[in-house]
């Protein structure tokens, strides 16, 4: 089986900057592997995870993800990988705002139609989906008619994952996803995530600079000890 | 689902996309209108005289004459003598003369003087004769046919009585009431200054006039008890030659009439020397209109442009779910399309109010009958041309957004 994540001679530089922002030997997360990545702002954490879901291309090195070298791909074949096998969470901001709930999961699984390969559902199958997602993650079925920007915040990224997890990625990847919410709701809502990714054994790759959510990972590894050029400007 | 999102996203911002949809509406009635009303001024005028080869009238410009004795725009500045007219129609090689003699109103409508041959030779639109929608041509004195549109603006039927007043004007105190007036006859609409016209015999006229005090108390010392009807003068005649070809050579010898200044003219090349005219200022207001299609087109663009700011969010999401930068360039297109096409067909729908709301005051107070079906081949072109440029020019915002989609990081905050 593949790794989830094989990163090798990894460096990543924004243009015009003197320093590269990531230099990265090598890195891998297993298949379903948790991971707990933290290290300060401006550690670079998000140019990381721009490189994983294949927004942003490295100068150089090899970045596989669930088998396939990104850098091989064109950026249209990119999209569609991203779409189809990597589920992304924000910190906020996770939903179209003007669309419903219901039409936020449906734009996710238009651009992320699976692979007909390895799963063809139907329609009612995707219905049955979303609501079973709903319905684990503590969400009322009337809220899919409600527009995204009339939720709280809380319920906005509990469905923020509903959307990320529609297509049955095989790789989480979320960015501070819980630091908009409060202390209590933040475990609760680290809780759900886990759950739900361990339904399809999706490897999860948790950003944070908030150390206290560590011990939920089983995998903890600072940014700083697999970037060299970490704590650079 | 393109343009679901789209829609979506139009209605999220209804207020700012519902002011840029009235821009292009109001600039889509600018052009349009503009437009319609050029092309229609000149059918129109076009469509009044046909069949006619030449108008004869006092020496004046040819347009000037053209405009009072068809169109009833403007007066006479002199008449023309009897003497002449019978002269002139007596001569080989013309077909038939109608004379014309203006001058009488009824009610702010023209009371036109003429001959029955009128309701035979005056031919408009493609070739086609006056017809009757009640009665028939006056033969008497005191016998008036009424046009289509004075008929039904004041409601009048076969057989009423009407009285003629001296001079013209909505409100004339010198009215000829003792010599009323009866209806034989009503027109079928022809959408020519006709429909606004009372038609009476010379004669009639001449009977009226012979008591008047005006003219009657200083040419003779008293009222002719039975004045021999035969006027002094008409305004203008129309005449049909029975060869076109010697058209020019009729149209030089009238001319050249040695007892009156006269002018002959061709309806069309006068017709064509008014359109020389008007033409420069024609397209001055085609260019204005263009340019207020321009600057509201800009508007719109300017509009998408300026939002693009905030929506750097559900930009970063759409790109999360794994839209490629192209949904995102298409989508700004698609808003910029249905923005437009909705302006435009909103702008189409109030020319069309607004033409018939407007099209009887046009017609009493410039003598233009419009066509009030706005929706043909012009229409569309015009139409296709608003949606293209709109296309084209929010190319700028959706490149923008296509950019910056495409150099953004996923930066959710």
């Amino acid at each position: 089986m593949h790794d989830a994540i094989l990163i090798h001679d990894l460096e990543f530089r924004w243009p015009g900057a003197a320093r590269p922002t990531l230099s990265i030997p090598s890195w891998r997360v297993r298949q379903g592997e948790r991971v707990f990545l933290y290290g300060p702002s401006g550690s670079g954490k998000t140019t990381l995870l721009n490189v994983l879901a294949g927004i942003q291309t490295p100068d150089k090195g090899v970045v596989q993800v669930l088998g396939s070298a990104l850098g091989s791909m064109s950026a249209r074949a990119r999209d569609r990988f991203r779409g189809r096998y990597i589920g992304y969470i924000f910190q906020q901001f996770n939903l179209v705002p003007y669309l419903t709930v219901a039409e936020n999961i449906a734009l996710a699984r238009h651009f992320g139609a699976p692979d007909p390969s390895v799963w063809r559902p139907s329609a009612e199958q995707f219905q049955k989906e979303t609501r079973a997602l709903l319905a684990r993650l503590g969400l009322s079925e009337e809220l899919l008619s409600r527009q995204a920007m009339r939720l709280s915040v809380g319920q906005q990224q509990r469905v923020a994952v509903a959307r990320a997890l529609i297509n049955r990625p095989r790789l989480i990847i979320a960015d501070e996803p819980s630091s908009a919410l409060d202390s209590d709701a933040r475990d609760d809502f680290l809780a759900l995530l886990l759950e739900c990714a361990a339904v399809h054994d999706s490897a999860v790759v948790f950003v944070s600079h908030d150390r206290g959510m560590a011990r939920h990972f089983e995998t903890q590894v600072a940014l700083a000890s697999v970037n060299g050029a970490a704590g650079g400007p | 689902m393109l343009l679901k999102v789209a829609l979506a996203s139009l209605l999220n911002r209804r207020l700012i996309v519902a002011l840029t949809v009235l821009l292009i509406a109001i600039s889509t009635l600018v052009l349009l209108g503009v437009e319609h009303l050029r092309q229609e001024a000149r059918n129109s005028f076009n469509k009044t005289v046909s069949g006619t080869d030449l108008i004869v009238g006092a020496r004046t410009g040819q347009i000037n004459l053209l405009l009072y004795s068809v169109f009833h725009i403007g007066n006479a500045s002199n008449n023309i003598s009897w003497q002449s007219y019978e002269q002139i129609s007596a001569r080989p090689g013309i077909a038939w003369t109608v004379p014309i003699s203006l001058g009488d109103s009824h009610r702010g409508y023209r009371v036109v003087g003429t001959s029955e041959a009128f309701f035979t030779r005056f031919l408009y639109g493609n070739q086609q004769a006056l017809s009757f929608e009640q009665g028939q041509a006056f033969s008497t004195l005191h016998e008036a046919v009424v046009g289509a549109e004075l008929a039904s603006a004041l409601g009048y039927t076969e057989g009423q009585q009407i009285i003629l007043s001296h001079g013209l004007g909505n409100v004339s105190f010198s009215n000829h009431e003792d010599q009323p007036f009866t209806i034989v006859g009503v027109l079928a609409p022809t959408g020519t200054p006709v429909d606004r016209s009372v038609l009476v015999s010379l004669e009639s006229l001449e009977a009226i006039h012979a008591n008047w005090p005006g003219s009657g108390a200083l040419g003779a010392s008293a009222p002719q008890p039975a004045p021999a009807l035969t006027p002094q003068s008409i305004t203008a005649f129309l005449v049909g030659l029975e060869s076109r070809l010697a058209t020019f050579a009729v149209q030089r010898q009238i001319n050249e009439y040695r007892q009156e200044p006269l002018l002959a003219i061709l309806p069309g090349v006068a017709l064509s020397e008014l359109w020389t005219m008007t033409g420069a200022l024609e397209q001055v207001l085609t260019l204005i209109a263009l340019m207020v299609l321009l600057s509201s087109l800009l508007g719109m663009s300017i509009m998408l442009l300026s939002t693009l700011a905030q929506r750097q969010r559900e930009i970063a999401v759409m790109r999360a779910m794994g839209a490629h930068a192209s949904f995102v360039f298409l989508l700004v297109e698609i808003e910029a399309l249905l923005i437009a096409a909705v302006g435009t067909v909103l702008g189409v729908a109030s020319l069309f109010l607004a033409l018939n709301v407007g099209a009887d005051w046009l017609s009493a107070r410039y003598g233009l009958f419009l066509e009030l079906n706005v929706f043909n081949g012009a229409t569309l072109r015009y139409a296709g041309l608003i949606v293209g440029c709109a296309v084209l020019l929010a190319m700028l915002p959706a490149i923008a957004a296509y950019r910056r989609s495409l150099a953004g990081a996923l930066a959710g905050r």
